[in-house]
């Protein structure tokens, strides 16, 4: 059954504007460190906002193209883990271009949730 | 933290700082004004005054392990690298006398004290936080020098003979490569492009050096203060260790320590090679450039296990912390770096 409003992404705006404008406000200049921990809350908050939009699609994209890539049925933590023991073991390396566009579409989603910033 | 245990615990801190300042001046002391720096969730910094009968004062710094309870978790796998107060407070003094930048070292703290596992240093002038030095206007002069004062800094640092520190371990390339992967087994979160990096860099590691040098093993911005004149003081030597110096030079050239200035690759502030004549001038041996570069592509991948396993203590139940929490998500950052280093 679906949840009553506010959505989750607006529980999430909600939460970060009170944060933003009224703890922060009161914090800075009184205690450094809990208004630094504030802004980390803040920082947060808002990658569980793009994970909320972003997340589902980008997991079931990551799916699709490791059973492509490893040629095999599974979900995205078994997937990921034989990736990663075939990898360690050195049976694939950077020279696999199937793997690297692989790796990069998986991390350009990441850092888009996590980071968008970052470059 | 509840507000009322945190006040018991701040007012133990003062009765033992009191004790222990007392001991060491050898005179009545007042302690007051003490404040927590910000960062270090397991490790704390505190901030605080001595005040002496006559008025006079010394601007102190308490770096300590915070007493443990009896049924605390065990220690991480990365603290486990990490030496002890008392090691660090003799290798602070080490490199001090020996020309490297550190605080004054006074003394350590003793069992009786109740303040935990720490030591008590001179405060020293300036800020370690980088975005102001990045881009704070008063630092205009200093951003010029930086890289130059860090490659000679390191120089001097990478010359302290063994002889002069406390027993450190030794940690190899490999070994570091190994515990990375010892740590990405204990998460249990596979990684596919740390394990990519890791084979990349086992497969072009570079010789071990014909013996091991001292090695700060965290020498990155944030991790030093700097004022309008320039570097002041080199801190946070919990991880120093025995292994190959290019590791400090690598490490300081990872993206992460860049925070935003991404084109300036020595600590946000100059150029590789800025830095590695800087070194060589300085009496450092010859860089292999390749090798640095090594370093701080392994670096790079370093600091985002350290990442994940900040996380892990959260999530194990070892040490309650949102900032730690948050960190985990900072992993993904050295993986996009990662696969623009190795493609």
């Amino acid at each position: 059954m679906a949840q009553d409003r506010p959505t989750a992404p607006e529980l999430l705006d909600a939460i970060s504007g009170f944060l933003r404008s009224e703890a922060l406000p009161a914090l800075e200049g009184i205690d450094a460190r809990l208004a630094f921990q504030v802004k980390v809350a803040l920082n947060s908050l808002a990658i569980l906002g793009r994970e909320w939009q972003r997340g589902p699609r980008a997991d079931a994209e990551e799916l699709q193209r490791l059973k492509a890539l490893l040629g095999r049925d599974g979900d995205l933590p078994t997937l990921n883990a034989e990736l990663c023991r075939q990898l360690r073991a050195g049976e694939r390396d950077e020279r696999d271009a199937a793997l690297m566009d692989h790796l990069r579409a998986t991390i350009a989603e990441k850092i888009a949730i996590a980071n968008p910033r970052w470059r | 933290m509840d507000g009322a245990r945190d006040g018991d615990a701040r007012r133990e801190l003062v009765q033992g700082l009191t004790k222990a300042c007392s001991r060491h001046f050898g005179r009545a002391v007042r302690i007051d004004g003490l404040f927590r720096h910000s960062g270090g969730a397991s490790r704390q910094t505190w901030g605080f005054d001595a005040i002496f009968d006559d008025g006079s004062v010394e601007k102190l710094v308490l770096r300590r392990d915070p007493p443990r309870a009896a049924d605390a978790p065990p220690q991480s796998l990365e603290n486990s690298l990490a030496i002890d107060r008392a090691t660090e407070f003799a290798v602070m003094r080490a490199a001090g006398l020996h020309g490297v930048p550190a605080p004054q070292m006074l003394f350590i703290a003793q069992p009786g004290d109740g303040v935990g596992d720490g030591y008590v240093m001179r405060s020293v002038g300036g800020t370690a936080i980088a975005r102001e030095l990045l881009r704070a206007p008063r630092f205009e002069q200093a951003r010029g020098k930086i890289t130059t004062q860090l490659g000679t800094i390191l120089a001097t640092l990478h010359s302290v003979p063994l002889a002069a520190l406390p027993k450190l371990r030794v940690g190899t390339a490999e070994s570091v490569i190994a515990t990375m992967r010892r740590a990405l087994d204990v998460t249990g979160e596979p990684h596919p492009v740390f394990e990519l990096a890791l084979s990349w860099l086992e497969r072009r590691m570079p010789p071990a050096p014909a013996a091991p040098g001292f090695v700060h093993g965290d020498f990155r911005t944030g991790n030093y203060l700097v004022d309008e004149s320039g570097v002041t003081a080199i801190l946070d030597w919990e991880i120093a260790h025995l292994g190959d110096p290019l590791e400090d030079l690598g490490w300081l050239c990872v993206k992460s320590w860049r925070f935003g200035a991404i084109d300036r690759p020595a600590g946000g502030f100059g150029s590789r090679e800025e830095l590695w004549d800087a070194y060589e001038a300085a009496g450092g041996a010859r860089v292999d450039r390749d090798h640095a570069r090594w370093w701080e592509i392994l670096g790079t991948a370093r600091w985002g296990v350290i990442c994940m396993t900040q996380a892990w203590k959260h999530l194990s139940g070892a040490e309650e912390s949102m900032e730690l929490a948050s960190i985990g998500r900072r992993a993904v950052e050295t993986e996009f770096d990662l696969l623009e280093l190795l493609g």
